[in-house]
């Protein structure tokens, strides 16, 4: 048991280590085998629709909640300036609501579509919902796409970003009961192997003040190697797969660009969408699009937790004093090097491996943490102790152990059952089993999801246990803002009209208009700053009147 | 955030197994040699699990574009 230095409820988490605000958002690949051209974007729709009636039977008055677009500002660029909305791509505007209404339906797939799919009052089928553990799960594009809640370190990351694939498990177990419906598979991985990649995205805040070209210097060297620890591995070269091999990233070949705004088209290894969702003069929430989708619990845990350290070397000014010569191409390079020897130039002559990389990030990241007093293993924050030990196991096993390594790293437990394929039946790489497998590794149903069937046998390491996941569906992590969203959107939803990122809003009688609920600040709104006035308040109105400092009845309408 | 150490116990049911240990329950060495003897024992289980007739599961599986 790691004891903790107390903090005062809402006050900053401790600095220079692993901890941070920080959040996952995932697009699941969706595919209905029995129906093969059915629409992508309606099958998602199934997805979200399929999970409101989950949560309806779960929470008195409704557990669904609209999403309030007032907050989204995909447009606003970390460098400075804003893109004209009529240069932006269509894909990334994605501050309008997705409307698929009754009559957009129906002019595009007939009436017919209408009469069962559960569509709501209004008529229109729902696209977007704030759950209960304080997620988002939504259609973005042509996915459904869970969003997880703001959580202060990488274990917690690593648990609600597997509660949502059981959210989206139970949405998916739904609608195969519906004998009415085709299946859906949904698939936690990011790319068809047919020139199309979606996201798996990461979120950190960090302080406005820090400049972004130093974020751009201290991050590049190591997103081009972090590949090799939380990569989830890739059967096919080249973004259309059309050349035969095994690969360590999903997501490298998908990379064309240093810098950007863009997620869609000529995706950046640094993307500089600033929409700090809080106090914009206070924070940035960076957004990370680099990441591959994590099944495994080690990778996953470690992709948060060792960014979040880098993080706190770019804010102290201490990150390693590398620069990568063309970093595109050596991100490719490492991802197709499952050797791990591959050599990358380095701008002052030096060639180093990313394995060389990953520790000298390890080495600064341990000193910073030692100095700032959080990476003892029992004085410490209670997270970066650990973060840096299994860092460090985890890069000497890449080293001289590659057979313990495959236990914990996902593109090297991927590797090693196509190997075991490969050897029983002498199967070549371009042999469509080997793509098989390498799609239903990310399968989310524990009973045909490769990754799920090893981790039943024990082959794959947990760094949290499965009650602790089955919670986090439920419940909101206790200690960000996450928790007012959650637990309002789970005591009050019949009178909660909408929710984002950074406010609640209010539809509660009494009132003459809609309270808007700021929650700006993403420490704030803790379990132990609200969590009195949901025990006392079991209905709206008071527990908005306490709030709001208002008494204990609402203000004359 | 030194000099503020005041130790308490864990509050949350979800933070009991909070640490993480340095090594692995199991030693890594006698894991991964257990992962070897179970590998035909592991493949014949996903001989099972597998969908029926790859090429065409694996072509079906089409995207649309995404972030």
């Amino acid at each position: 048991m790691t004891a903790r230095p107390e903090r005062a409820p809402g006050s900053a988490l401790p600095s220079g280590g692993a901890m941070r605000v920080m959040g996952s958002e995932t697009e699941y690949g969706i595919h209905a085998p029995s129906a093969p051209g059915a629409n992508a974007t309606m099958m998602s729709a199934r997805v979200i629709q399929a999970y409101a009636q989950v949560t309806r039977q779960r929470a008195a008055g409704g557990a669904e909640t609209r999403w309030d677009y007032t907050d989204e500002e995909p447009l606003h660029d970390a460098r400075g300036w804003t893109v004209e909305r009529t240069s932006a791509d269509p894909s990334q505007l994605t501050d309008q609501p997705p409307v698929l209404d009754a009559e957009a339906i129906a002019m595009a797939y007939g009436r017919d579509e209408l009469d069962h799919d559960g569509d709501d009052e209004s008529g229109s089928l729902l696209m977007n919902m704030v759950l209960g553990n304080g997620a988002r799960l939504y259609v973005d594009h042509a996915h459904p796409e869970y969003s997880s809640p703001e959580v202060t370190n990488p274990r917690d990351a690593v648990a609600w970003d597997a509660a949502g694939d059981l959210v989206v498990l139970a949405a998916v177990r739904r609608l195969a009961a519906d004998p009415t419906l085709p299946p859906i598979n949904l698939y936690k991985n990011n790319t068809d192997n047919k020139s199309v990649s979606y996201g798996s995205h990461e979120n950190y805040l960090m302080p406005r003040s820090v400049p972004f070209g130093d974020i751009v210097r201290g991050l590049t060297p190591f997103f081009v190697s972090r590949q090799i620890v939380c990569g989830a591995g890739r059967v096919g070269l080249g973004q259309d797969s059309s050349r035969p091999g095994y690969q360590i990233s999903q997501r490298a070949d998908f990379f064309e660009a240093e810098v950007g705004l863009e997620t869609t088209i000529r995706r950046p290894i640094i993307n500089t969408r600033d929409e700090p969702h809080a106090t914009a003069d206070k924070y940035r929430r960076l957004h990370v699009i680099i990441g591959d989708a994590n099944l495994s619990q080690t990778s996953n845990y470690l992709k948060f937790g060792t960014t979040a350290m880098v993080l706190s070397l770019i804010e102290a000014g201490l990150a390693p004093k590398v620069e990568v010569h063309e970093p595109v191409a050596a991100l490719q390079a490492v991802s197709h090097d499952t050797s791990l020897t591959a050599t990358i130039r380095l701008l002052d002559g030096r060639r180093v491996t990313a394995l060389d990389l990953q520790w000298m990030y390890h080495e600064a990241a341990a000193k910073l943490s030692q100095d700032a007093g959080v990476a003892d293993a029992v004085d410490g924050d209670g997270h970066t102790h650990a973060v840096l030990e299994r860092w460090a196991a985890t890069l000497s096993q890449l080293d001289n152990n590659r057979d313990a390594a495959a236990s914990s790293v996902e593109w090297l437990a991927k590797l090693s059952l196509l190997e075991g394929y490969r050897q029983r039946d002498g199967l070549n790489w371009d042999n469509a089993r080997l793509g098989l497998i390498d799609l239903q590794w990310a399968d989310i149903r524990p009973e045909k999801g490769l990754y799920h069937r090893l981790l039943s046998r024990n082959r794959m390491q947990r760094i949290v246990d499965g009650q602790a996941i089955a919670r986090a569906v439920a419940e909101p992590p206790s200690d960000t803002r996450a928790y007012f969203r959650g637990r309002c959107v789970s005591s009050f939803s019949k009178d909660v009209v909408g929710a984002s990122w950074d406010s609640v809003i209010f539809d509660v009688p009494g009132y003459g208009r809609l309270q808007r609920v700021p929650t700006r600040e993403p420490l704030r709104g803790t379990e132990a700053l609200t969590g009195g006035l949901f025990a006392r308040h079991h209905e709206a109105a008071p527990f908005l009147a306490e709030l709001l400092g208002l008494g204990t009845t609402p203000p004359p309408g | 955030m030194a000099g503020q150490e005041q130790q308490h116990p864990q509050s949350r049911d979800s933070e009991v197994d909070e640490d993480i240990p340095a090594t692995p329950p199991a030693p890594a060495e006698a894991q991964a040699s257990a992962a070897t003897q179970g590998v035909d024992d592991l493949l014949d289980e996903i001989d099972g699990v597998l969908e029926s007739n790859a090429e065409e599961f694996v072509r079906a599986f089409v995207q649309k574009g995404g972030q």
